[in-house]
């Protein structure tokens, strides 16, 4: 992290960003400069609502940084901003040194939705190839140029035999590695998830973050994670961004010290409780 | 759509039911007449109306013709137009506003009462009876549609924003999917609709169609030609109908059952 006078003190409290101090050091720029940004729906009319307030945070590149909270933490609004889909109130969003917005029509980010989101009409391959067949001329040229073989990335999922179903064919788990699949397919050199497996059974969840983090280390993106589960944000980040409720604010960042190699055991080392415990000593510090 | 075996013995046992339902219709209807000695031009018994079905075949025919095209031109006509407003409508909430209660209005006004204000302004001929059927199509599908292409969750719109898609790329890859299968239960109801306001436009002033011989039979006490004409009006809504549901099974293969 940036040395920056006036961040928060919570987070600099918790140690935060070992990784993107790494990067910086190294003089590679942040993948994401968030710098003091808050959110306020409404006005006017209305109340405000302030979703996010005073969040300062990088990304580095080829980082894997989970964002955990409880609900109305403003976990989904910050990765709206980063994402180009909602713009901050105040404070600034830099997306690979230049605005969200150009990096979102440079094709550069991956979004993967809570639900799914797949076209119901179209086959899992044709979700796959929808974001090469939209946008103006220049967008889809620019695709043409330089994207992923939506074949090599369903086999990447482990769907290569389900390219011709519909989405109700897939159960919800395949539908989701279908949604990530779309969303590589530009190559985007930043993936943002929203609570990608939020709607599955702990099951089917555990295997699709091993499946996340195959696909992380093979890609090679930036992946920003948001999720409420204390265990998922632990199992797969470098490193966990810890918002509190109402309004959202950035209560810390923590770097997990585990190895690189994920296996499914490393959930019952003490390693592994240690990081857990931090987070939610942090989650709940800042519920006071 | 799915033609195994099994498919086809529930098609032909629903189908049985069907049959078996309607030949009981029939054989009550005989047997009220019969037991209440009901006069037969009030309620003919069914062969006297079975008699008039293949007696006037010829003349059920020629007038079919002239009602089933003012039908078939006023359904696409105003589908046609219902389904642009509709696309104006989504992309100008402000034009949505200011028109949808004019198509509100038109829609409440009785049917019988324009009939004669159109036969006025366009005389006997057909155009009268294709715009009475339009305008019985055009509401039920202008509020289907507009529903249709707003069916799509916010989240398709943040994700073809994300994607740096434009208007016309949700439009057409999105919106327009989206709004078939509401589409299509439109086109159901105002294929049947259609039907109806082609007759009735034909009561107020016409020469021929299935209206006309309505109003005929009932003037001179043809009531088993009266019959013979409903069931004939009947089947061939039915036939649009069905018309209907087969393209719709051809076209929307995405819906869960």
């Amino acid at each position: 992290m940036r040395a920056r006078p006036g961040s928060e003190p919570a987070a600099a409290g918790a140690g935060a960003g070992e990784a993107s101090a790494a990067a910086a050091a190294a003089g590679r720029p942040p993948a994401i400069a968030i710098d003091d940004v808050a959110v306020a729906f409404g006005g006017r009319r209305r109340a405000a609502v302030t979703a996010l307030e005073g969040v300062t945070l990088d990304v580095g590149e080829r980082e894997f940084l989970s964002v955990l909270g409880p609900s109305g933490s403003g976990k989904s609004t910050l990765l709206r901003v980063i994402a180009d889909l909602i713009p901050a109130t105040a404070g600034s969003v830099a997306v690979l040194g230049g605005t969200p917005a150009a990096a979102r029509a440079a094709r550069a980010i991956g979004f993967v939705f809570q639900h799914a989101e797949l076209l119901p009409w179209r086959s899992a391959i044709d979700n796959v190839r929808l974001p090469l067949q939209v946008g103006g001329r220049r967008a889809r040229a620019a695709a043409a140029g330089d994207h992923a073989d939506p074949r090599a990335l369903l086999e990447l999922v482990g769907l290569g035999d389900r390219a011709d179903a519909r989405p109700r064919e897939l159960s919800g788990g395949m539908r989701q590695r279908v949604a990530i699949a779309r969303a590589l397919v530009t190559r985007p050199r930043i993936l943002l998830m929203d609570e990608p497996f939020g709607a599955l059974d702990e099951i089917t969840r555990e295997a699709m973050n091993r499946e996340l983090l195959r696909i992380w280390e093979e890609t090679g993106t930036t992946v920003v994670f948001v999720t409420h589960s204390i265990a998922e944000a632990v199992f797969l980040s470098q490193r966990i961004a810890v918002l509190t409720a109402a309004p959202g604010r950035l209560a810390g960042t923590i770097d997990v010290d585990l190895p690189r190699e994920r296996r499914p055991e490393i959930r019952d080392t003490p390693a592994f409780a240690e990081v857990a415990a931090r987070a939610r000593a942090l989650l709940h510090g800042g519920a006071r | 759509m799915r033609w195994d075996a099994s498919a086809l013995r529930a098609g032909l046992g629903r189908g049985a039911i069907a049959v078996s339902g309607i030949a009981g219709g029939i054989a009550l209807w005989w047997a009220v007449v019969t037991v209440f000695d009901v006069a037969p031009y009030v309620v003919p018994p069914p062969d006297d109306v079975w008699r008039s079905l293949t007696g006037d075949f010829s003349t059920l025919l020629d007038n079919l013709w002239p009602t089933a095209q003012e039908a078939l031109l006023g359904f696409a006509i105003g589908n046609v137009l219902a389904v642009a407003i509709a696309i104006v409508f989504v992309h100008s909430r402000t034009i949505e506003r200011g028109l949808f209660p004019v198509a509100v209005f038109v829609q409440t006004l009785p049917l019988v009462a324009v009939a004669p204000v159109l036969v006025l302004m366009f005389g006997n001929g057909m155009a009268p009876k294709v715009i009475i059927a339009a305008l019985m199509t055009l509401f039920p599908t202008l509020v289907n549609a507009v529903r249709g292409f707003d069916a799509i969750g916010p989240q398709t719109l943040e994700l073809f924003r994300v994607l740096s898609a434009s208007k016309a790329d949700v439009f057409w890859k999105a919106r327009t999917f989206a709004s078939l299968p509401f589409l299509f239960s439109s086109l159901k109801i105002a294929s049947t609709s259609a039907v109806i306001g082609a007759i009735v436009a034909e009561w107020i002033g016409a020469d021929e169609g299935l209206g006309y011989l309505i109003i005929n039979a009932t003037y001179n006490f043809q009531t088993p030609l009266l019959y013979a004409t409903m069931i004939v009006a009947s089947l061939f809504a039915l036939l649009l109908f069905a018309l209907v549901g087969l393209i719709e099974r051809l076209v929307v293969t995405w819906e869960d059952d």
